[in-house]
Formats: C-alpha cells, sequence, structure tokens
C-alpha cells in the first residue's frame, strides 16, 4: 500500500462520512455547508487522479456557485427539513439491492489503475499521441474538448444555455425586473465590504487568465465563465442587487447567454463555409495548427461567455425573488 | 491477491456507496433541497467513477510538457467536465422549480405537497389522513 493508496482511500472515506452526514442531518443551513464540503473534497480527490482540469472546475462550481443557489433557495424557502413521517423500509431495501447489484458488476471490472483496461486503448492514445502534431496546445483535455470533440461540447453548451433559459422562465425574470426593490445587503458589515472591493479585480483577472491560458494549463471556458460570474456574484451578494444590476444589466447577461452559444456555432458555420466539415477549425488560419488555435480560443471564448452569462443571469433571478428571511434571523 | 483485488476495487466500492447514500437522500426524505443535495452527491460519485476509471497507475495529468510521459486517460476528463457545468445548470433548473413550488403550495415538503394536491382533488380529506398518521 503507498502513500497514494492511502489518500485515495481517507479522502473516499472522508466523502462517505459528509455524505451520512448530509443524509441524517435536518438542519438545511449545515445540509448545503456540507454538499459545499463535499465538492471541495472531491475536488482534492479528483486532483489525486490526475483530472486537474476536472478539479479545478468542481471547485469553483460545486463548492461555489451550487451553494450559492442552494443559499438563496433556502432564503426563500424553509430552514429546517420536517421529520419524515413515512416509512424507511422500502428505500432502503431498494437502494442496498441495487448497491449490491453494482458491486457485483465491479468484479468483473479492470483494477484501479490498470494500464491494460480497455478505456485506455480504444481513441484515447490517439488523441494523446496526435494531440502535439494536428492540435498544437500542450493541454490534451482541452484539445479534446474543443476540437476533437468540438460537437459533444456544442451539445453541452447548448443544454447550458436551455437550463439557463429554463430558470429564467420558472422565476419571472423575462417579465418583470424589479427596481427599487428592497433586497437584504450585506451592505453595513464593514469586514465584508472592504475585502470584497479588494477581491473582485484579482478574482476577474484570474477569469480572465484561466479563459486564455486554458489551453495551456488546467482551465478554460467552463471554468472561466464560473469564476468570472463569481465575480459579480459577490459583489451583488455584498452591494445589493441593485448595484449589480447597474454594473451588468440583467437584459444585457440575457443577450450575453445567447451570444456564447451563437459564436461557438458560427465558428462551426465558418469552417463550412471554407469548405471543410462543421467545426473543422484546420482552415481558420494559414496553416491548419494555426487554424486549430484560433478556432479552439473562439470556441472556448464562446462557452466562457454563456457560462459566465447563464451563472449571472440565473443568480440575478433567484435574488431577485423577494426573500421572506431577514438579515438578523440568519 | 486478495488484498490487490480489494485495492484495485476499493475506489468503485466507496464510489457505489458514495452513489447508494445519494440515491437513499433522494428517495427517503420529503425535502426538496434535501432531495437535490442527494441528487448532486449521486451526481459527483458518477464523476468520480468516471475519473477512477481514467487513471493508469503511475500517470500524470494529461498536460503535454515535451517530455515522454504516461498520461491518465483523457476522454472521461473532458466527459466529467462539461457534465459538472451541466450538472450546476440542471440544479439550478430543480432550485428553480423548488422556489415556485414554495410559492404555489407554500411548503417544500413533499409530503405536505401531495396533502395540499389531494385536498384539492377530492375535498377535504384532513379527517382520514393525517389523523392515521
Amino acid at each position: 500500500m503507498t502513500i497514494a493508496n492511502v489518500i485515495d482511500i481517507a479522502l473516499l472515506v472522508f466523502l462517505g462520512l459528509t455524505a451520512f452526514a448530509i443524509l441524517k442531518l435536518r438542519a438545511l443551513f449545515a445540509v448545503v455547508m456540507l454538499s459545499s464540503v463535499f465538492s471541495l473534497v472531491s475536488a482534492c480527490l479528483l486532483v489525486h487522479l490526475d483530472a486537474v482540469d476536472v478539479a479545478f472546475t468542481e471547485a469553483a462550481v460545486g463548492a461555489g456557485i451550487s451553494t450559492v443557489l442552494m443559499l438563496a433557495t433556502l432564503a426563500l424557502t424553509a430552514r429546517r427539513e420536517k421529520a419524515s413521517t413515512r416509512t424507511q423500509a422500502l428505500p432502503l431495501i431498494v437502494v442496498f439491492l441495487t448497491g449490491l447489484a453494482l458491486v457485483y458488476g465491479t468484479l468483473d471490472m479492470p483494477r484501479f489503475g490498470d494500464p491494460a483496461a480497455p478505456i485506455h486503448h480504444h481513441v484515447a492514445p490517439k488523441y494523446i499521441h496526435d494531440t502535439e502534431t494536428e492540435i498544437g496546445i500542450p493541454n490534451i483535455v482541452t484539445a479534446v474538448l474543443a476540437s476533437y470533440r468540438g460537437f459533444d461540447t456544442l451539445g453541452e453548451v447548448t443544454v447550458i444555455f436551455t437550463a439557463g433559459i429554463g430558470v429564467l422562465l420558472l422565476l419571472g425574470a423575462f417579465i418583470r425586473e424589479p427596481d427599487g426593490l428592497k433586497i437584504q445587503t450585506m451592505h453595513h458589515h464593514l469586514v465584508l465590504r472592504v475585502v470584497t472591493k479588494v477581491l473582485i479585480g484579482p478574482i476577474l483577472l484570474f477569469a480572465l487568465y484561466v479563459q486564455a491560458h486554458g489551453d495551456y494549463g488546467p482551465g478554460g471556458g467552463f471554468q472561466a465563465g464560473v469564476i468570472f460570474a463569481a465575480a459579480f456574484i459577490i459583489y451583488a451578494l455584498v452591494f445589493g442587487l441593485e448595484n449589480a444590476r447597474l454594473a451588468l444589466p440583467g437584459h444585457a447577461v440575457r443577450v450575453l447567454v445567447a451570444c456564447g452559444v451563437l459564436l461557438y456555432g458560427g465558428v462551426g458555420i465558418v469552417s463550412i463555409l471554407f469548405g471543410e466539415n462543421y467545426l473543422n477549425y484546420s482552415v481558420l488560419g494559414s496553416t491548419p495548427v494555426h487554424g486549430q488555435h484560433w478556432g479552439i480560443l473562439l470556441v472556448e471564448f464562446g462557452v466562457g461567455l454563456t457560462v459566465s452569462a447563464v451563472m449571472v443571469s440565473t443568480f440575478y433571478a433567484f435574488a431577485g425573488q423577494n426573500p421572506p428571511i431577514s438579515d438578523e434571523d440568519w | 491477491m486478495i488484498a490487490g483485488d480489494f485495492l484495485g476495487l476499493f475506489n468503485y466500492w466507496i464510489v457505489i456507496v458514495l452513489m447508494m447514500l445519494g440515491l437513499y437522500t433522494v428517495v427517503s426524505r420529503g425535502n426538496l433541497v434535501k432531495k437535490i443535495v442527494g441528487l448532486n452527491i449521486f451526481q459527483t460519485s458518477v464523476f468520480l467513477l468516471y475519473i477512477s476509471m481514467g487513471k493508469v497507475t503511475g500517470g500524470t495529468a494529461p498536460i503535454l510538457t515535451g517530455k515522454p510521459e504516461v498520461f491518465s486517460n483523457p476522454l472521461p476528463h473532458v466527459l466529467i467536465l462539461t457534465a459538472i457545468v451541466v450538472g450546476v445548470a440542471t440544479t439550478a433548473l430543480g432550485l428553480a422549480l423548488v422556489v415556485r413550488i414554495k410559492n404555489a403550495y407554500g411548503t417544500i415538503e413533499e409530503d405536505e405537497v401531495q396533502a395540499a394536491d389531494d385536498e384539492r382533488e377530492f375535498g377535504n380529506t384532513a379527517g382520514t389522513r393525517d389523523e392515521a398518521r
């Protein structure tokens, strides 16, 4: 048993304990905080499993944005879970049997870390081998994401776009944009105010770095979009939604939601016009590799635009609801 | 051999335990926010399962450095990276639904929502259902 195994097992056990605590606790605030912890620990585990890009995303999304959205929901709904009156026997049996079946299924799986596993001998070796010559960027994950599997990623961006539209429709953000709504802010917390002002600049700068540097290291449009949105969300949390709307109006964000997807799809159309297949970037530059660089840069920017706009407008929609719980009650 | 098998499958087993904890939270708890947290746990476990499968012993993160190295499989990373962001978008959609349910029913407990629906459909059933509890 090596150190790597020990770290692996310790993190997994910690995840199990967190999940169990989430199941048992009835105070929803604690549940949401623990789910944030769960995300952060799983991000650590993902780094350990060599998935640095994924860990980056999980830390930004799971521990950041989804926690904020869940807290916003708690502020609008309830803070305690009522004791359940239903019987627990049937769910327990179902879950136990499902788990048993899955464990039985793992017995035939290739062992953890086995280089001979079939998953490593399908298309993955091609990506690892050809990225340097065909795409010319060091981060293989970005190369696969934006170029080899660009079509899939376009689909994912469309899903995010659709989910964002769904949230806006459900929360009525298209119909009314409340003006002068008295929303609880943390404006009277001096420390929060000062720290936020210091932090916003570096957060935005970091987001731009992650966006631009995604070709060379962990990062890219998805992570950058979430981090960029986080800067606006922290501003709205501390200085109030009205002020955030002055800096970045809700209708402008909604236009940006569509712009990102359009940019992504547009790059595909341009490559068709140049006589290549949809989303084949080779024709966009003087040489195929140069074209790939341009294509990846543009579609990653489109991804970042849509992701950050969806996150910001989702937050606006949640925060625009009138919260029934006052600041002091928290 | 047994020890090798145990270490070789430990990741998958714990991931399955996590998945089942998430699933149990979704099925057994009536609070809708709690259900969404349970769904998130389930989702994260699936992510961990995929990434575990992509790990190669002695491998490193799939970023070219110019040196010949063993890389872990980048393909699951790409799948899961996008899945995480799609996951938060769908979570937001779920939470928006919860907010609307709260506006419509005044509660986010599934049992109470169902009771209110029953009442609306069949008239006042408080005498039968609530006493039975």
